[in-house]
């Protein structure tokens, strides 16, 4: 009987551990692009727009990277985990 | 109106780090979770297919030599099949798990094509030294897509096949037109705008 609760006790564990590596993907990729910013900041070109073309306003690698973690956070994420959850709780 | 091709590195690199966040989020919650949303299922082999598809104005638009057109050409191609393998596999309308050697394949000729259409030096400017790289990370990085075939539970392939995109939008981000790396740059180079 103890061997049975000790190995759904770990089973739960690793689940709740893949639920926190998924929630934290997003937010660490938005980070990166956040020190990348602070890093190099003549990449914001929407701090000195002035005399900007099109391309240099509307692509800025640090924001891209942002908005990449802005997505998986948002959009991917939150299924996921709940997905995860049913798992441990459903058949 | 047509982006300085930089710009067009930077938006790949974009693609590229989705496709890893994806592909690590599945080796982290496994096939049986991640596809118990049907749409999630082709989520990136249908961003693989994209970036397939979009290389293709990237051929037609950025060919400043015959070997880029090629090498272009070619990474189209074989991203679309190594994608549309894929959607052919999690749709069921392929069986054989040996499609899922179209990927290994991708990574080789996409490798190759950047080691063969990148004429300079590593130390030439950044763009070649990033050629050089990127070309020898994918035909190395090769053996996660060709492991995870014959070992498709491996959180290790798995987790390296994902991290291998990451790395290449890494790299791709890093990628400017004329920019030194090291301090070297060429003076055949042209000169840096920024």
């Amino acid at each position: 009987m103890s061997t049975q609760l000790a190995s759904e006790r770990a089973a739960v564990r690793r689940r709740t551990v893949r639920a926190m590596l998924i929630w934290a993907l997003g937010p660490a990729t938005m980070l990166a692009g956040v020190v990348w910013a602070f890093l190099q900041p003549y990449r914001i070109t929407l701090l000195h727009p002035h005399g900007q073309g099109f391309w240099w306003l509307a692509i800025e690698p640090p924001l891209l990277v942002v908005l990449a973690g802005i997505v998986f956070a948002f959009l991917i994420a939150p299924g996921v985990i709940e997905d995860l959850d049913a798992e441990e709780h459903g058949p | 109106m047509q982006p300085p091709a930089e710009f067009v590195h930077w938006m790949f690199a974009t693609g590229f780090l989705l496709l890893g966040l994806f592909l690590l989020a599945q080796a982290i919650v496994g096939d049986e979770v991640w596809r118990r949303r049907a749409w999630r299922a082709y989520l990136w082999p249908g961003l693989a297919f994209l970036l397939g598809i979009l290389m293709w104005p990237v051929m037609v638009f950025f060919t400043n030599s015959t070997v880029h057109m090629l090498a272009h050409g070619s990474w189209a191609q074989v991203m679309m099949l190594a994608g549309g393998a894929e959607l052919g596999l999690v749709r069921g309308k392929l069986h054989s798990r040996y499609w899922r050697l179209t990927m290994p394949l991708a990574f080789l000729v996409s490798g190759a094509a950047f080691l063969i259409h990148e004429q300079n030096t590593w130390y030439f400017a950044r763009s070649a030294f990033l050629h050089h790289l990127i070309g020898w990370t994918m035909v190395v990085c090769a053996i996660f897509p060709l492991a995870a075939v014959f070992r498709p539970r491996s959180t290790l392939f798995r987790t390296g096949f994902a991290l291998t995109f990451v790395v290449l939008g890494v790299m791709l981000y890093c990628d400017r037109d004329v920019a030194p790396i090291f301090g070297h740059l060429s003076s055949q180079a042209g000169t840096p705008h920024r």
